[in-house]
Order: structure tokens, then sequence, then C-alpha cells
């Protein structure tokens, strides 16, 4: 298990180095995809289970589905090629391939036992809905405020009167 | 995991984090600025994550939650800045945001 850490490790590093140095913006977001899926693959090593699956499901699949639709909303691609050359593909297959031969060993291989220190998903939300119960009550509140700035900052001229208020 | 020592996960922390700082500074496009934040903030997850398992206390991963929350909203905001940003000024290049009216 401690090989799966540092594997996952070196690949959340290159996919973000990747991130960061791509001139295409969807290939950059991609390669943030694999970055994260390999901090959740870090997550689950260091006895997180919970919070690994929460990367997966809210990280990979909500924060950055919201990242493509933006840019698919802001034509940012219009004038590039649509065709992907197969090389292009080669960075991130061989970092996602690396990626699914470490869960296939997890699975088959090891024994599902991680550790003593794990702490599972039954532990985090007796603390979440006890001693933290305000935060999630913040953190409603923030995502809520959130959702209305955002559609207030993104709507067109068009949708507001003269002083600038919402139709 | 008491195999996988610690130490290394904060590092992993520090590597990660260094690199969204360093791809913030460097990369002019408001789009993937946004993502090196996510970078960062994922980082700073993982090292609460790492420390709540050094200490075998949930609180690590309840902060974790709480940062997440906080990153979905940052990102929300800050795709709808995107796009009002570029409907403006043409384009997403931060440097192109250097006057500020009102």
């Amino acid at each position: 298990m401690t090989a799966l850490f540092y594997i996952a490790a070196v690949v959340a590093v290159l996919a973000t180095l990747m991130v960061v140095t791509r001139s295409n913006l969807v290939h950059a977001l991609v390669y943030l995809v694999i970055s994260l899926f390999a901090v959740a693959v870090v997550f689950y090593t260091l006895g997180a289970p919970f919070v690994a699956a929460l990367e997966v499901i809210v990280y990979a699949g909500a924060i950055m589905m919201l990242f493509l639709f933006a840019v698919m909303l802001l034509n940012v691609s219009a004038d590039a090629p649509l065709r992907v050359p197969l090389r292009a593909w080669l960075g991130p297959v061989i970092l996602a391939a690396v990626l699914l031969a470490e869960v296939v060993y997890g699975l088959v291989l090891t024994n599902p036992r991680l550790s003593g220190t794990e702490i599972g998903p039954e532990a985090v939300s007796e603390a979440l809905y006890g001693p933290y119960v305000l935060g999630v009550e913040l953190a409603s509140m923030l995502l809520l405020a959130a959702l209305i700035g955002a559609r207030h900052v993104a709507a067109r001229d068009g949708d507001r009167d003269a002083d600038g208020d919402e139709a | 995991m008491a195999a996988v020592s610690l130490d290394h996960g904060l590092v992993l922390a520090a590597i990660l984090f260094a690199i969204g700082f360093a791809g913030l500074l460097t990369r002019r496009n408001l789009i993937v600025a946004l993502a090196c934040i996510e970078i960062m903030l994922n980082a700073a997850g993982l090292a609460f994550v790492v420390a709540g398992a050094r200490w075998g206390q949930a609180d690590g991963q309840v902060m974790f939650l709480f940062v997440l929350a906080m990153a979905a909203a940052e990102v929300a905001v800050g795709l709808a800045i995107a796009i009002r940003f570029r409907e403006t000024l043409k384009s997403l290049d931060v440097d192109e945001a250097d006057e500020m009216k009102g």
C-alpha cells in the first residue's frame, strides 16, 4: 500500500505539472482530472475512503464539469483544430493507465483491510453532524450565496434594467 | 495508514501547492488561473486529511469537506466572472483587465 501512495503521488505531481504547462485549455483541464484522481488514490492509501470518493464525485465530477461547461460556453477552442492527434493522447493515457493498474492491484491482489488508523464514513458523518453542524449550515449558505452571485454576475445586460438591477 | 510516512503526504501537498502557485503566477489565461487555484485548494485539503490521519481524528476530513464546498462556490463565481470577462474584453487574458471602472 505504501507503493500505491508513492506511485499515485508521482502521477499527481506529473499531471499537475502538465496542467500548468499545456497551451491547450481542454488538455490542461483533462490533466487536472487525472491529478484529482491521483489525489483520490492518495486519500485512499491514507485511510480516508469517504474523502477519496468525494474527491472523485465532487471535484473530478462536478467542479471539472463546471470548468468544461464554461469552456464550451466561452467557445474558447472555436479556432482550434477539432481533430485530436494520436500523439496528444499518449500522456493522459499512460498516466490514467498507471492509476487504473493501481486500483486493480488494490482490489485484487491486496488485503482490502488497509490500516488501523482508517477513518471511515461513519466517524466523519458523526463529526459532521455533531460538533460541526454549524459549519455545515454555513457551507450551505455559502453555496446558496455563490449560486445567486454567479447568476447575477453572468447575467447578460439585457436581463437588467438601467440601474443594473435584475429585471 | 501506518505504512505511509505522513511526512511524505505533507511533502506531496507542498509540491502540489507549489506547482499550483507557480502556475497561477505564470499563466495569463483566466480559466487556467482558476484551475491553479483549484490545485492549491486541493493541496491544502490533502494537508488537512494527512493531519487527520496523523491523530486518528475525523476532523481533518470534515475540514476537507468545507474546503470542497468553498472550492465549489469559488469556481462557480469565478467562471461567471470569466463569462463576463470574455463578453466585455473579448479575451481571457487577465492582463487585459488592468483598469478599474465602476
